[in-house]
């Protein structure tokens, strides 16, 4: 994992004194609210609809157990015991108050972490694959060249006041785990065929309002102009993106209004200026580094055998484990989402177990998905019988990644001051009906997002099935979404028609699903079928 | 006339800043003045004569003045660049980090407290041509 050094440490320590400093203005009526609300939104707080909210930094997604301890004392001592993590791999806090803010942010610096550009119109944390040093199909490690971005978009002073925020993704694997062509950059780590490393650029994804997928616009970029490449990018965008409409201000707008071909060739008219300025740092810093993501002290010899006589442990196997890059090793995932639970909430006690477990079997490391569940990357298989029990037993041993009851959703109308409905109580009724009728296993990968409005927190449009919450009259309806993908063959979901209750949105699911299990054929996911036989059948059972 | 700060040891220039439009008409004006929505590279051609470069925010929130700061500086502009308008404390620093080396606020903002905001920060992580050392050179030095 990376370290801090001199260096990092006094970047977030000074951070702590800014904010301290600016929040003690704001008590004081220095500052009015219209002038904080951008540094405080800068350091992750929001004003929700019943108190602040806390949006602390995950970068990359990458914990250890210190910091992961510190998450749960922080949710102990200045929020109520509880944190959730969010679809960008970061956590929240809905319950902090305003003058806790500055000593939070202080208690997170002693364990390197921070709350830095984690909301706002800047470029925000920056996310990756969760099996990233663990994946079986990866050709790098994505997180070193994320944290050489993190660095570099930390305090960027060009890029502080952009049109809109910004999200960046960096994979490096076959397999798309971290929806990177639905971010404002995708990065793409990729071997050209002289067998260098390089990255693909994907600009101009997002969901929201206009959701839409990155086009390529730049296969190969050489590993030393990554941060040249992205400033192009980032300054093409803050001097054109529109910002006359907030909804019409992300990049993805400027890039579909201009087209890709021009706002390419704008980039890199801009990147050969860059490439004289000497902003990009040198290759020895990017393995500096590279050093600090080395392997873990994998034993050799490590066992491949694993006794799946008890069934409980065998199905969470089969549901919640990954192969790994290391003969003897599996990655786990630990489901924060057990049945009518709390889609991504974890209570400190939670926390706190998993810290242990990690420090225990996975070689002190975490990470959060941006499916809002939990991975210790590094288990041993020997041992994961031992962690699976002390899993369960803490009520962390759901075994349905991947499933109709792992859904993502956002916090909706229950804590948000943006939602038009409710997300939570859909999720809960959702999970609790799929659970009592034992469909779960049947239908197998079956990835169901939900968001409480348009902004897609929830990520709707990416979901095999998404459902969105909408306004309708001042009650809330749910519109149905199907046949969206974030993967490599990313789609975006279809509405099926008119949206329904909060009950009938549950049935409406159901419906879909037995249009799937009537219609599929060998080996086929929900997906798969969809994608087959189209909407009509689902229509017809929906609404015919 | 609105306290400007200044961080600049030649004559201020006394013209009043025409717009860009203008400029483009009347080139021998030695001060201009950038708008939001304005290319600051239609300027470069003129370098040489202008001594004097103001650059509007009409909201604090809108940051496309950052880029134009930079990008004349990297194309080796000298003279003046001044920040006006909807300028705050809390901004100053990245302004300064842009290349700005003059600041006309709509409120006055007290020298002091701009020079405890200059020196807030120890460390940079980018080379913006502010002539600070970014920690990575610094790493590597």
């Amino acid at each position: 994992m990376y370290k801090y050094d001199q260096y990092d440490q006094a970047m977030v320590d000074t951070r702590v004194a800014e904010f301290r400093d600016q929040t003690q203005r704001r008590l004081e009526g220095k500052l009015s609210e219209d002038q904080f609300k951008p540094l405080r939104l800068q350091n992750g707080l929001y004003l929700q609809l019943h108190a602040y909210m806390l949006r602390v930094a995950v970068p990359y997604g990458t914990l250890s157990s210190a910091q992961m301890h510190m998450l749960a004392d922080i949710a102990d001592k200045y929020d109520r015991g509880y944190g959730h993590f969010t679809t960008r791999q970061n956590i929240q806090y809905n319950w902090i108050k305003l003058e806790d803010a500055p000593d939070i942010l202080a208690d997170l610096a002693t364990v390197e972490m921070h709350a830095i550009q984690t909301s706002g119109n800047c470029i925000r944390n920056i996310s990756s694959d969760q099996f990233a040093g663990a994946a079986a199909d990866e050709i790098a490690d994505p997180r070193p060249y994320a944290e050489l971005l993190r660095q570099w978009s930390s305090f960027h002073p060009e890029f502080l006041a952009l049109p809109r925020k910004f999200k960046i993704a960096v994979i490096a694997s076959q397999t798309d785990r971290a929806a990177m062509k639905l971010h404002d950059i995708g990065i793409r780590i990729v071997k050209n065929e002289a067998g260098e490393l390089g990255a693909a650029f994907y600009v101009g994804g997002g969901m929201g309002r206009t959701p839409m997928i990155a086009p390529c616009i730049k296969e190969f970029v050489p590993l030393d102009q990554l941060i040249t490449y992205s400033e192009a990018c980032l300054r093409v965008y803050n001097r054109y993106g529109r910002r006359d409409n907030k909804y019409k201000a992300r990049i993805k707008i400027l890039v579909h209004e201009l087209g890709k071909d021009e706002y390419t060739r704008q980039v890199e008219e801009e990147f050969a200026h860059l490439q004289t300025q000497g902003i990009e740092p040198p290759l020895a810093e990017l393995e500096r580094i590279k050093a600090h993501f080395a392997d873990p002290a994998f034993e050799a010899a490590a066992s491949d055998d694993l006794d799946l006589s008890d069934p409980g442990f065998a199905l969470w196997v089969e549901r919640n484990c990954v192969a790994h890059k290391q003969p003897g090793y599996i990655i786990a995932n630990i489901s924060l989402k057990p049945v009518g639970g709390i889609p991504g909430d974890a209570s400190a006690e939670q926390i706190h177990l998993m810290a242990d477990l990690a420090k225990a079997y996975s070689f002190d490391e975490l990470r959060v998905t941006h499916a809002q569940n939990i991975v210790l990357p590094h288990v041993k298989k020997a041992d994961l019988h031992a962690l699976w029990q002390k899993l369960d037993a803490a009520g962390l041993g759901t075994a349905n990644l991947d499933t109709v009851e792992d859904i993502i959703a956002c916090p909706g109308l229950d804590y948000c001051s943006l939602a038009n409905a409710r997300s939570i109580p859909v999720a809960q009724k959702i999970s609790q009906r799929f659970a009592e009728t034992g469909k779960t296993e049947t239908l197998g990968e079956l990835k169901l997002k939900i968001s409480g409005c348009i902004n897609a927190c929830g990520h709707h449009h990416a979901g095999h099935i998404g459902i969105l919450g909408v306004d309708r009259k001042g009650v809330e309806n749910y519109q149905l979404l199907l046949g969206g993908c974030e993967g490599d063959d990313t789609s975006l979901g279809q509405i099926t028609g008119p949206g329904f209750d909060e009950d009938g949105i549950v049935g409406a699911v159901e419906t879909a699903t037995n249009v799937y299990l009537a219609n599929r054929q060998d080996g086929e996911r929900f997906l798969d079928t969809y994608r087959r036989i189209g909407m009509a059948p689902f229509k017809e059972a929906l609404y015919g | 006339m609105v306290d400007v700060l200044r961080y600049r040891d030649d004559e201020p220039v006394a013209d009043p800043a025409v717009t860009v439009d203008s400029f483009a008409e009347q080139s021998n004006a030695a001060a201009v003045r950038i708008e939001p929505g304005d290319d600051a590279r239609d300027l470069l051609p003129h370098l040489e004569q202008l001594r004097l470069v103001e650059v509007n925010f009409p909201a604090f929130t809108d940051g496309r003045g950052y880029s134009a700061a930079r990008i004349l500086r990297e194309a080796g502009y000298a003279g003046e660049l001044r920040a006006v308008g909807d300028v705050l404390l809390d901004q100053l620093g990245h302004m300064r980090r842009c290349g700005f080396d003059a600041f006309a606020p709509d409120k006055p903002i007290e020298a002091a407290d701009a020079e405890v905001a200059f020196n807030r920060w120890p460390e940079v992580y980018q080379a913006t041509g502010d002539g600070r050392q970014p920690i990575w050179a610094k790493r590597h030095g």
